[in-house]
């Protein structure tokens, strides 16, 4: 068991999200920084798809009610067990009753808790992320509280050693692929929506980021039946203002889509705090797919070397 | 025959699009279209929407082009005889509080209230595809008289399972959310329940009849 001592601002249960019922209106939620939480996962000995809690900025505090491992990834955030420091993307070893202390990042936005075993909170619908927006998932369907309880599932073994991994290198540039209306965009607007730094509006949430900069004018092209969209996708409502969504996002849509943010780079919006700046890159499809598969690939390289050294 | 263009979405998606207008004998075939792409390796999830269907795919264990040409190629073979859609009967108490803009729709309509019910209860509408929310559909079948522009002023909170007109369409949200449709009613029936599989009571091609509960 976890307890919640103090969730700060947003605290939720995530793993990689719901894949399944999406032609039903159900969003794939799950972590915002998957990378991380995939990361600190392999660190505790859990497969990448376990549930690990996702808290935005901090501070927050949290009691062991059990001997375990754990892993704190996304970022570079001050941690303290018992008042002694952590270092984060490291394995640490918890005793029961000791308290775990997370000080506010210097940089980034998200910091993710891995516990070997996983959060163990009920499934609903293949997955154990919460779901705000629909309000099911998680525990209860709602973000932590200050003094919510928290059940672990018990690990096949504790891993022991001590070891870390490197951060990934982390910057606000995603790599962008033309969306199917990019070409109706004024040639003016194709060029600033490349050469602009968009900012993080504060009108932002788990759902997508509204940013601000050059409006982007649309010349062609009718108004679009609702189709369905999913992370990463880039809309343009008709004030010009693009929208880039995030894991709670609808299923559907009806705006413009001037680019998807690529698959292997959308882990580096979620640590985007509001009021940064973002640059988007033009990308082949070529390019998305073997940076996926490097990621895939350094994900199994971690924890093949991971489970010999356990 | 129809042209289907597609569209890559990003690496992981492609977008398989038909030209305007749309009709229910086109949607049709979108359903037989995801029903036909669903057993086709590597694909993840299939997602009608109105007139299109969004494939989404592992690219690490398919290519975007080969999922272009089985869309393509299934698209071409000539279309099945089409069931009709499952039946839904939802139970729907009109007007007072539970549908506070029925009074407002029947003005705007040149109706009474009883005429609007009585429109809205006759005919029989089809589920084009789920969106917006978890199991919130989206209904085919709104007779023209009532068809009625949303709310100047949109409400901060619908309660979940109210029935509202907006514009040209008419919908039940599954959830409590902010909302801009002229509500005409509520239903007790749950639309979503994150227990139940399927977790939604409506599905794409589903047929859904209103009866009125009381006036």
């Amino acid at each position: 068991m976890i307890e919640i001592l103090r969730a700060g601002p947003l605290a939720t249960v995530q793993d990689l999200g719901r894949n399944t019922w999406r032609d039903r209106g159900i969003s794939r939620c799950g972590a915002l920084d998957e990378l991380a939480l995939a990361q600190g996962n392999l660190l505790v000995g859990n497969p990448v798809h376990a549930a690990g809690l996702e808290f935005t900025l901090g501070p927050a505090t949290l009691r062991f009610d059990a001997d375990g491992c754990i892993a704190i990834t996304g970022t570079d955030m001050e941690a303290r067990l018992d008042g002694q420091p952590l270092r984060p993307w490291w394995r640490h070893r918890v005793r029961v009753g000791q308290t775990l202390k997370l000080a506010a990042p210097r940089e980034r936005m998200r910091s993710y808790v891995a516990v070997a075993g996983g959060i163990a909170v009920p499934e609903a619908l293949g997955s154990r992320s919460t779901d705000l927006k629909a309000g099911f998932g998680g525990l209860a369907g709602r973000a932590l509280r200050d003094g919510d309880r928290l059940p672990l599932a018990t690990p096949a073994a504790l891993p022991w050693r001590s070891i870390g991994i490197r951060p990934p290198a982390w910057d606000s540039t995603v790599r962008v692929l033309p969306g199917p209306e990019h070409d109706e965009f004024s040639a003016a607007a194709r060029e600033a929506f490349w050469a602009a730094d968009w900012q993080v509006t504060p009108q932002s949430n788990r759902m997508g980021y509204r940013l601000a900069g050059p409006a982007l004018v649309r010349e062609h092209g009718g108004e679009l039946a609702s189709h369905g969209v999913l992370p990463g996708v880039i809309q343009v409502p008709p004030g010009g203002q693009p929208i880039v969504l995030l894991a709670d996002a609808q299923t559907t849509g009806g705006y413009p889509k001037i680019g998807v943010v690529i698959r292997a780079d959308l882990w580096k919006l979620g640590q985007l705090r509001l009021g940064a700046r973002l640059r988007f890159v033009p990308c082949t499809p070529d390019d998305a797919v073997a940076a996926l598969r490097e990621q895939r690939w350094l994900l199994d390289q971690m924890r093949i070397a991971l489970c010999m050294s356990t | 025959m129809t042209e289907l263009a597609i569209h890559p979405l990003g690496e992981t998606a492609l977008c398989c699009t038909l030209p305007a207008p749309l009709s229910l004998a086109q949607q049709q075939r979108i359903w037989q279209l995801a029903t036909g792409l669903a057993g086709v390796a590597g694909v993840q999830d299939l997602i009608p929407g109105m007139n299109n269907l969004m494939l989404v795919f592992d690219p690490l264990h398919t290519h975007a082009a080969d999922l272009t040409e089985a869309a393509q190629a299934l698209w071409n073979k000539p279309p099945a005889c089409q069931k009709a859609g499952r039946l839904v009967q939802i139970a729907v108490r009109y007007g007072g509080e539970d549908g506070p803009d029925l009074a407002d729709v029947a003005a705007h309509c040149g109706l009474s209230a009883d005429e609007v019910v009585q429109r809205h209860t006759q005919a029989e509408y089809v589920v084009y595809f789920i969106g917006f929310q978890p199991g919130f559909a989206y209904l085919g079948g709104l007779d023209d008289a009532l068809h009625t522009p949303r709310r100047a002023e949109p409400r901060v909170a619908v309660p979940a399972g109210s029935v509202g007109i907006g514009g040209a369409q008419t919908g039940i949200y599954p959830l409590a959310t902010p909302g801009g449709w002229q509500l005409i009613g509520r239903t007790a029936l749950p639309l979503f329940d994150p227990q139940a599989e399927p977790p939604t009571l409506l599905a794409p091609g589903d047929r859904v009849r209103f009866v009125a509960e009381r006036l």
